[in-house]
């Protein structure tokens, strides 16, 4: 018994909470999230969730709780901590519209196949499609991007299904599962234990590659005069670069990446071919073209990266690797299929696979990437984005994180940025959402407080989610937040500029209504750029800094990533760059890999 | 070419938006349907008849495999000889004194059966393959066809 006064001073006895305290729905979300050895959550209450988070919070000594500034930033956070750890991320949010902003975080991590358990809240069941007050039917609208999800109706339920919930969502190819749990479940008394395993028989992912395919794969591998390994994020998901590592040194087949790829193998050995595809390298996307052998390890053929299907890589027998048979055959014939986890593959392939004759190959791919780098130019009176990038590189040597968002600067981070491990390298590849990237780059930090998490934005897509600013700062996590400020969508005025006669619709981030109508370009009474950005960040109490000038580049850049280690806070660089500058080499929508154009020289 | 996919599930809710999402997510049409318990209550056949792009059906017999509550998917072809495939229809055909007894023979050589009649219709069953079924109602139709409704398709394997 605890003795306390009500309001008038006068003493009255209460019976002391805690004994009496059943364990409700909601302490069985704060369980699950215990025993599933979740250490973060990122979220946003409202009245539909408002059980668990009183749950939460009494929690709040046992895991960290992330509170955001607008859902769709919980839900990129959650992704970038799983993408950089490894470990599901989890965000927590109410019904209707809470539920509602975090699809473009749930569909990016969809698209990347990354594990991450989002809870909802809902009304009560037996309010549950009579339009209630904020209920949205988010089973419904989320079927398509999750890779399963839950309406719990009955406490019952719950504890099996936030168990299959974490099982499903980290398992198999990896994806976002959602829960949604009505608000009187929430609150009903749970008598089911947590339970210790899961029971889907419907569910089994296989893991483990049939032996005899691959042997038909070293053997192809053995009579190739002209392989190339395609790898794409697969290899990241499953940990496999040490495996991959093993195969390509014994083999010396050269390897490109995909985007999701990159850093599957380190970008500075001689057998890389850096990343393929519309903004890849010349000489990547010459050998996928020319090559007898294409072995496509965790990839899934992607348009961006196949560029004209019929014309894909014509004379070559492909062997593809993955966990998901649905990948497999869905855009390319595939000669020799390996359904298994990637990290199974290659090491059982590392056992019997014998290097190929392949000097002559390799001294040509050495030839075209000799003659064809990857290329910008220098300009006398401004700076381009591309410097700024290869500065980053220079002082961080492929050990920082990078998160992006996405457009040119995307592209450019991915051509000339080094990249020498696995997780450090955090974009979205499959939906390319914009406002990704400063999320991400705080999940990621949270996940490593200690590392140098830097976040490669355009002006675009920072204005996205640039509210997140608070949120880092708030938690002290110390992001460096890059701006490639060109005052344009960039890509998409590209696109503009090479097929749509340099018109310029609407990718103008500097037009005002002052504007001429129909603007003749960029020129000296442009009006200025709005927002300010340095006095965005100090409004978040972030450290903020223009730059324009080549020679302050690289001090900008040591200084912030000094002073976020010491003052722990963000620090945002809005470098000022030229404005009409295009990613090249490009392959044009609908051309074969090999027909790519570049800058006119 | 028409595939008649018959698709083991557990019995939930949301199982059949989920399956009818992939095909609605392609934009391809499902021809005939039908849903039901099996022997075990805790598992549901779905029997799915679609046509459309090869390719594309593959992709969505792939795609139904990896959903969480399904547990088999078969995927039959037209004419195959592993499986019983039967549609059934209710058939109500316009009659007068003179037509009725033509259409009780049509209706006998079909083995069908006239499950209701009234002074101006009569009302048939029939059950079988889909070829039987359109070649009753072929029969029938120059008597005038009123009504008529047909079930989705069903399959079992024989082995
Ligand atoms: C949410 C969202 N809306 C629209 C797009 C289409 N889009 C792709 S790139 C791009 C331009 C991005 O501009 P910015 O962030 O300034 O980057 P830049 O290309 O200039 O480097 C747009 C609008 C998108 N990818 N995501
Ligand atoms: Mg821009």
């Amino acid at each position: 018994m605890g003795r306390t006064r009500n309001y008038n001073g006068t003493r009255v006895t209460e019976v002391k909470k805690e004994k009496m305290m059943a364990r409700t729905g909601a302490d069985v979300v704060v369980e699950a999230l215990l025993k599933e050895g979740v250490e973060v959550a990122f979220g946003y209450p409202g009245g539909a969730i408002l059980d668990v988070f009183d749950r939460l919070y009494k929690a709040q000594d046992k895991f960290r709780f992330i509170l955001v500034r607008h859902e769709q930033g919980a839900a990129h956070m959650a992704d970038g901590y799983a993408r950089a750890t490894g470990k599901p991320g989890v965000c927590v949010v109410t019904s209707g519209p809470g539920a509602t902003n975090t699809v473009t975080g749930i569909a990016t991590a969809y698209m990347d196949s990354i594990p991450m358990v989002i809870i909802s809240g809902q009304v009560p069941s037996y309010y549950i499609g009579n339009d209630a007050f904020q209920e949205a039917d988010v089973t419904g609208i989320t079927r398509p991007i999750t890779k399963h999800n839950y309406l719990v109706k009955n406490v019952k339920d719950l504890p099996r299904v936030m168990k299959e919930a974490f099982y499903i969502a980290r398992t198999g190819r990896p994806g976002p599962v959602l829960v949604d749990i009505a608000k009187d479940v929430q609150k009903a008394v749970c008598e089911e234990p947590y339970p210790e395993t899961v029971d889907l028989p419907s569910y089994q992912p296989k893991y483990e590659g049939h032996i005899n395919q691959i042997k038909k794969m070293a053997e192809a591998i053995k009579k190739s005069k002209r392989p190339v390994a395609y790898v794409g994020g697969g290899v990241i998901l499953s940990n496999a670069s040490e495996e991959l590592y093993t195969f390509i040194k014994k083999t010396r087949i050269p390897v490109t990446m995909t985007l999701m790829g990159l850093g599957a193998y380190p970008s500075t050995e001689p057998e890389s071919l850096h990343m393929l595809g519309m903004h890849g390298t010349r000489y990547a996307n010459y050998a996928v073209q020319e090559s007898d052998l294409l072995l496509a390890i965790g990839a899934r053929f992607d348009d961006r990266v196949t560029g004209k299907l019929d014309g894909f890589a014509p004379h070559a027998t492909i062997v593809h690797v993955d966990i998901d048979p649905t990948s497999i055959a869905k855009n390319v014939k595939v000669h020799i299929p390996v359904v298994g986890d990637v990290k199974d593959v290659l090491t059982k392939l590392n056992k019997i696979v014998e290097a190929p004759e392949i000097e002559e190959w390799r001294a040509r791919i050495a030839e075209w990437k000799e003659r064809y780098p990857l290329t910008y130019e220098l300009r006398d009176d401004e700076i381009i984005a591309q410097e700024v990038i290869v500065a980053i590189g220079k002082l961080t040597h492929g050990e920082a994180i990078i998160t992006t968002d996405v457009g040119q600067h995307q592209m450019w981070a991915a051509q000339f940025l080094p990249f020498t491990r696995p997780r450090r390298w955090i974009t979205s590849g499959g939906l390319g959402t914009m406002g990704f990237g400063l999320p991400s780059a705080i999940g990621a930090q949270v996940g490593f407080p200690d590392q140098l998490v830097i976040n490669i934005s355009g002006d675009g897509g920072i204005q996205m989610v640039a509210q997140e600013l608070a949120t880092a700062r708030i938690n002290r996590l110390p992001v460096i937040c890059v701006i490639l400020n060109n005052a344009y969508l960039g890509m998409v005025r590209q696109w503009q500029e090479l097929f749509y006669d340099k018109q310029y619709a609407m990718t103008c981030l500097e037009r005002t209504v002052e504007c001429a109508l129909w603007c003749g370009g960029p020129g000296s009474e442009c009006p200025g750029y709005i927002p300010d950005f340095v006095k965005l960040a100090e409004a978040h109490d972030c450290y903020g800094q223009r730059i324009r000038k080549r020679e302050e580049i690289e001090p900008a850049l040591k200084g912030a990533f000094e002073r976020a280690r010491k003052e722990r806070r963000p620090c945002v660089l809005e470098f000022m760059v030229a404005r009409e500058e295009n990613v090249y080499p490009m392959v044009p929508a609908g051309a074969r890999l090999d027909q790519m154009i570049d800058r006119l020289i | 070419m028409k595939h008649t996919i018959s698709v083991l599930v557990r019995n939930q809710f949301g199982v059949l938006a989920r399956v009818a999402g992939l095909f609605s997510g392609r934009g391809y049409n499902i021809d005939s349907l039908s849903v039901a318990e099996t022997q075990d209550p805790q598992f549901s056949r779905m029997t799915i008849v679609s046509h459309g792009d090869e390719a594309v059906l593959e992709q969505i017999v792939k795609q139904l495999n990896k959903l969480i509550d399904v547990v088999k998917v078969t995927d039959y072809h037209d004419h195959d000889k592993d499986c019983v495939m039967r549609e059934l229809a209710l058939i109500k055909v316009h009659t007068t004194p003179q037509t009725r007894g033509e259409i009780m023979q049509i209706v006998n050589i079909f083995r069908a059966k006239v499950v209701d009649i009234s002074p101006k219709t009569m009302m048939i069953e029939v059950t079988g393959p889909e070829a039987k079924l359109e070649a009753l109602i072929e029969m029938l139709r120059p008597f005038g066809i009123k009504e008529m409704v047909q079930s989705g398709r069903v399959a079992l394997s024989r082995k």
